[in-house]
């Protein structure tokens, strides 16, 4: 089975404790709609598990499938160079429909970032290569599609519905 | 399930329609790897995003000097339309007449089926198939093998 070739660090974008007893990672594309019907699945998640549960978001965008996904990722990591990236993230996913340059801009401007260094971020791509590097390490680790789900560096095998994510991380920690 | 042909085996040559008026042979690309997927069809869904990884990765599967390409009976104005809504940077080859011969030869057709496995093969630059693998028909293989594969033919 398919295990996580990049360990979670500090480096990494997450909620809870990244030394808590399950570590649940996603490489998600904010374009993609399973992931966005994952995004609301993954918060049922981790209320069921409380703090004994850190989700982690790691970025794998389809952009020739999905053209406004690599953007929607490099705004999140912006968001998250500046402190705000679950803000950013959540207000992606909540939106998906309306995705596109717009929308990251009103979002970036609700969260009190300046949409001018957004702008100029996306342009420039300063942050295509943190993004493609959660791609690649994805695509070692055998993610061969959106939403891909690890826990604590396992492949979820399962779906990604709530029954079928609790049962794997139940599964798992019965092992560890 | 047929036998996939195994590493150390010379990769059957064969000359395939990659567009309507164009063919191509494996054994142009000698001197760099070549990456061959078959896979069962274009246009259904796992497919897709078998391909549509691909894609993605292939500036990763360049760096090694590999050429991808993709193979399926699909006949070569199916295999155009498909690329063209998938936005495929790489050739797909029609394996339509005879009806996959190619397939047969790499011992990856299905035959009650009428399709291709999907099976990975990573032939290295004398031609020598390196690395093969068949993935259960519905599941994405993802592109972990084939990464692998090249990583351990450079190390070669």
């Amino acid at each position: 089975m398919a295990t996580l070739k990049v360990p979670v660090t500090s480096d990494d974008h997450i909620q809870g404790d990244e030394h808590a007893p399950i570590v649940l990672v996603e490489y998600g594309d904010y374009e993609c709609p399973d992931c966005g019907r994952a995004y609301l699945i993954v918060k049922r998640v981790q209320k069921h598990f409380g703090k004994r549960l850190g989700f982690v978001f790691r970025n794998f965008p389809l952009s020739e499938i999905h053209p406004n996904a690599a953007s929607a990722a490099e705004a999140a990591e912006f968001a998250g160079a500046n402190g705000r990236f679950w803000e950013m993230h959540d207000g992606i996913f909540e939106n998906q429909n309306a995705l596109g340059l717009p929308l990251l801009l009103t979002l970036a401007e609700a969260l009190g970032l300046s949409t001018t260094d957004l702008d100029s971020a996306l342009t420039s791509h300063e942050y295509a290569p943190r993004v493609k590097s959660d791609f690649m390490g994805g695509a070692r680790s055998g993610v061969n599609g959106t939403p891909t789900f690890f826990i604590n560096g396992h492949r979820h095998a399962g779906t990604f519905e709530f029954d079928d994510l609790v049962a794997g991380i139940e599964a798992r920690r019965e092992q560890t | 399930m047929p036998q996939l042909l195994e590493p150390g085996t010379p990769a059957p040559d064969f000359t395939l329609h990659v567009t309507p008026d164009q063919k191509l042979s494996p054994s142009e690309l000698r001197g760099r790897p070549v990456i061959l997927a078959f896979y069962p069809a274009d246009w259904s869904p796992v497919c897709g995003d078998q391909l549509a990884l691909y894609n993605e990765v292939l500036p990763e599967f360049q760096k090694h000097k590999a050429e991808l390409l993709g193979i399926s009976v699909d006949g070569v104005w199916c295999h155009e339309a498909f690329a063209k809504d998938r936005h495929l940077h790489f050739p797909l080859l029609a394996d339509f007449e005879p009806k996959g011969a190619v397939a047969k030869a790499y011992g990856a057709y299905r035959d009650g089926d009428g399709f291709c496995e999907r099976a990975l093969f990573v032939i290295d630059k004398t031609g020598k198939i390196f690395w093969s693998y068949c993935s259960p028909v519905s599941i994405n293989p993802g592109a972990d093998g084939i990464l692998e594969a090249l990583e351990n033919l450079s190390k070669s």
